[in-house]
């Protein structure tokens, strides 16, 4: 019954076509930066690397990021007065190929929370200029610091105060989840004083700074506990104060949302690949895996999730791009859409490789591990449905 | 201005001067209907029930009129016959604009958007001159009638029988599932006419009337207390030759054009929809309001599931719109457009359940304060896996997308290339 050539062909086609449906949301430059950032990825960070980096404890090389950063990867958030600049004028569609792009190889690197920290410091303009820069260079990597220790998404209140010292500051408290915390230079802490949430930048090697790694369930994308017992602000390094930090924090976050979304899309759809050529190669009664209607209806399912993961990634990349004051909706559904359905379909993909998906040799585990970080942090799916119903709640108001 | 776009009687006429070589912009369009629909519409009717009364059909033509007249209608359809021969912008614009007022929203399925554009894709030159203008003047609803009582997904089974007697068919048997052929006034028949071919290869589509000697229709109730799905009889009905749709013997390549047609108006792909109504559980905002009502607004459970039914609505226009695209463009088979009818199985469900979940108690009984306005919640969910059905199975759509889409192998089918008098039916 099986006629394995045309079954072959056919599924040739299909992954065709899926390339090319990416393509088609893409401009020729994006298109040329997607295949330049797809090869670089594959041939400085295939999977074998990552696990040689996971074995190593080490999360990502500052060579490796670098010209990452020469590729664009940095430039993006930061116009070009800044020395930034996008491939055609869509910053987050393009910061989303690469995000998708790592997403397929369970890359290493602080995309997400560089991104979110430049997306805070461009909104204060050239005062930031020198920081901005080394960070788009590739040269410094700063960190998002938000997260109160143990609890959920609360971009209201955070738990390190900032009291007033002259015009600086003094920061007490801790974060954690704080994304390549511990190889960050510097933090982008978002922090409560008297007269409302501040944001400041804090560099890693000054007294009263402590950064402790914590277990992370990524292998190379790793997280910290940055501790700052009374540690002195300068003025210069306040970046925002009162209304601008709530507005900035609220933009740094969507565009961490975002990115995971699309990193967490990126994973799945490899995984899916892979699957789908192991029911090919896989018999098992004499009839290959993907023969099987109980299967073919299981992969049915996790291709729909997947074009909607698609659909909606690409959708909030662009609804920030074209009007990011109304794309706090378009991305919570994305965040919460994305991060509720791929964990899914990758642990359905893990059913279907049968015992070898449950071991550590096999790699599905990595991009398992990949979108359960991602669907976690930078709010949760139950956070974003809850950030929705707000939002539903203030338009009705 | 809408007497300026008013268009002439005759079939063929162009809504506008046959010198106007450019499209008018979506926005101009969009502007232009936006006070059309306001001088010549009433507003929708308030607690508009999908499966009304038998009152909306004749309304529906009466509607469907003025829209003609205004040059409203048709808005994807040829201009060679009545229609405007715009884009899916112009007619997604429309649809918007159309939001607030009363529409002839049941001639969308299946008249316009799968039995329409089937007679387009293939019909004679003289079909389509009979139909489509009189479809697009509210003069002529259709309706299909492919399933039968024997058999749901295996349409290709089917034994309602055409025989050729001289210069007519002499048609036998029974459909069923057929939305609303009480009110059509023609539909699209498929039966068997060779009973020597293997099952596909000895079908014919006819283009029949409803209302005709020979023809008996039963009315179906549904658990939800609708009754738009009709069984009907043929006894002895006799269809003149040109009746025929297609090919004698190729009424498989015509159900395949239906078929295709009803999985883009069912996943929301279909440029010949116009207007839309609420899908099944309500609207969002509905389901805010009766979180208020049951007085669980602020119960952190039940705003996850509003927000987890307003993702899902949003993910749905984003996937519709990212296939429909992908398809157009060529880079999807137009089988993709399953991934949609699929979808919009998983949206409704997730939309009932969370309704469901969120009236609690007042879904189910009825309470002091609480009518049974909140009990519809309850009536949706007994109707839930409707849209797991209607428009062909989730399972079926399954098939399609493992097979056609993702390349899996086909299904072994016992009655592959065996004459269809030798294939084993049930009873």
């Amino acid at each position: 019954m099986v006629h394995e050539n045309s079954v072959l062909l056919a599924l040739e086609y299909d992954f065709y076509s899926g390339v090319r449906q990416m393509d088609l949301e893409l401009t020729p430059d994006q298109r040329l930066f997607q295949s330049t950032t797809r090869e670089y990825l594959d041939r400085s960070a295939p999977i074998g690397t990552v696990r040689e980096l996971a074995e190593s404890g080490t999360g990502f090389q500052r060579d490796w990021w670098r010209q990452g950063a020469e590729l664009g990867w940095t430039a993006m958030l930061v116009p070009e007065q800044l020395g930034g600049g996008t491939v055609s004028g869509s910053p987050m569609a393009e910061l989303a190929i690469v995000a998708e792009e790592m997403g397929r190889t369970c890359a290493p690197g602080p995309l997400t929370t560089t991104s979110a920290v430049l997306a805070g410091l461009v909104r204060a303009g050239e005062a930031f200029a020198d920081t901005i820069g080394s960070i788009v260079s590739g040269d410094s990597v700063v960190a998002w610091a938000f997260y109160e220790p143990g609890r959920g998404l609360d971009l209201t209140r955070f738990s390190v105060t900032a009291e007033p010292d002259g015009d600086g500051y003094r920061l007490s408290g801790s974060c954690d989840r704080v994304e390549s915390g511990d190889q960050a230079d510097a933090f982008l802490v978002a922090a409560q004083s008297p007269d409302g949430p501040v944001q400041v930048l804090v560099r890693a090697d000054v007294p009263g700074v402590s950064v402790t790694p914590l277990w992370t369930l990524d292998v190379v994308r790793h997280t910290a506990l940055v501790r700052f017992a009374d540690v002195a602000v300068e003025p210069a390094a306040v970046v925002h104060r009162g209304a601008d930090a709530t507005a900035a924090v609220e933009a740094q976050l969507q565009v961490a949302a975002a990115l995971a979304a699309a990193e967490m899309a990126g994973a799945a759809d490899r995984t899916f690949e892979f699957t789908m050529q192991w029911m090919f190669d896989r018999y098992t009664f004499g009839r290959p895996l993907a023969s099987y209607q109980a299967l073919k209806h299981r992969m049915a399912d996790n291709k729909m999730w997947l074009e909607a993961c698609r659909a909606t990634a690409v959708a909030a990349a662009k609804a920030l791009d074209e009007d990011p004051g109304e794309a706090a909706e378009a991305v919570s559904a994305a965040k919460s859409f994305v991060g509720s359905k791929t964990p899914v379909v990758i642990q359905d993909c893990v059913q279907l490789h049968g015992g070898i998906g449950v071991t550590w040799e096999h790699d599905i585990h990595l991009y398992l591990r990949r979108v359960t970080l991602d669907r976690a942090l930078y709010g949760t799916p139950e956070e974003h449905r809850r950030r929705i119903t707000d939002l539903l709640d203030r338009s009705a108001a | 201005m809408s007497t300026r776009r008013r268009r002439p009687a005759s079939i063929a006429g162009p809504p506008t001067a046959r010198g106007a070589q450019r499209t008018e912009p979506v926005e101009s369009f969009r502007t232009r209907a936006r006070r059309w629909l306001k001088e010549n519409l009433p507003p929708a009717p308030q607690n508009y029930r999908w499966y009304g009364d038998d009152a909306q059909w004749p309304r529906a033509r009466e509607l469907q009129k003025i829209l003609y007249e205004g040059g409203f209608a048709g808005i994807c359809f040829p201009r060679e016959y009545g229609g405007l021969g715009l884009t899916a912008a112009h007619q997604r614009a429309f649809t918007e604009e159309s939001m607030g007022y009363e529409m002839p929203l049941s001639l969308n399925v299946p008249t316009f958007s799968i039995c329409s554009p089937t007679i387009l894709d293939l019909g004679t030159e003289e079909q389509k001159r009979k139909h489509i203008p009189a479809v697009l003047k509210g003069e002529e609803v259709l309706v299909q009638f492919l399933s039968e009582p024997k058999g749901g997904s295996d349409l290709a089974a089917l034994t309602t029988r055409a025989d050729r007697d001289g210069d007519v068919w002499i048609l036998n048997g029974s459909k069923i599932w057929s939305t609303f052929a009480f009110a059509a006034d023609y539909a699209l028949c498929l039966a068997r006419t060779d009973w020597d071919a293997p099952k596909h290869r000895g079908l014919t589509m006819f283009l029949m009337p409803v209302h005709t000697e020979g023809v008996t229709i039963k009315r179906i109730r549904q658990t939800n207390g609708s009754e738009e799905f009709c069984q009907e009889f043929f006894d002895n009905v006799v269809l003149p030759a040109d009746s025929v749709l297609g090919e004698v013997n190729g009424g498989w390549a015509v159900a395949s054009r239906q078929l295709f047609h009803e999985r883009n108006a069912v996943g929301g792909g279909s440029p010949y929809v116009s207007g839309a109504r609420p899908r099944g559980g309500g609207e969002v905002t509905d389901l805010v309001d009766l979180a208020q009502r049951s007085g669980q607004l602020a119960d952190s459970r039940v705003r996850e599931d509003l927000g987890e039914t307003r993702a899902m609505r949003l993910v749905e226009e984003q996937l519709i719109a990212r296939v429909t695209q992908a398809i157009k463009a060529g880079t999807m088979q137009p089988h993709a457009s399953s991934i949609l009818r699929l979808f919009h199985a998983e949206t409704v469900w997730q939309q009932v359940d969370a309704a469901l979940r969120i009236a609690g108690a007042v879904g189910v009984a009825g309470a002091p304060g609480h009518e049974q306005e909140q009990g519809e919640v309850g009536e949706d969910y007994i109707y839930r896996q409707a849209s797991g059905l209607g428009g062909g199975s989730t399972e079926m759509a399954r098939n399609i997308i493992s097979e056609r889409v993702l390349g899996m192998p086909r299904e072994y089918a016992a009655d592959r290339d065996v004459p269809f008098r030798q294939v084993k039916t049930g009873r």
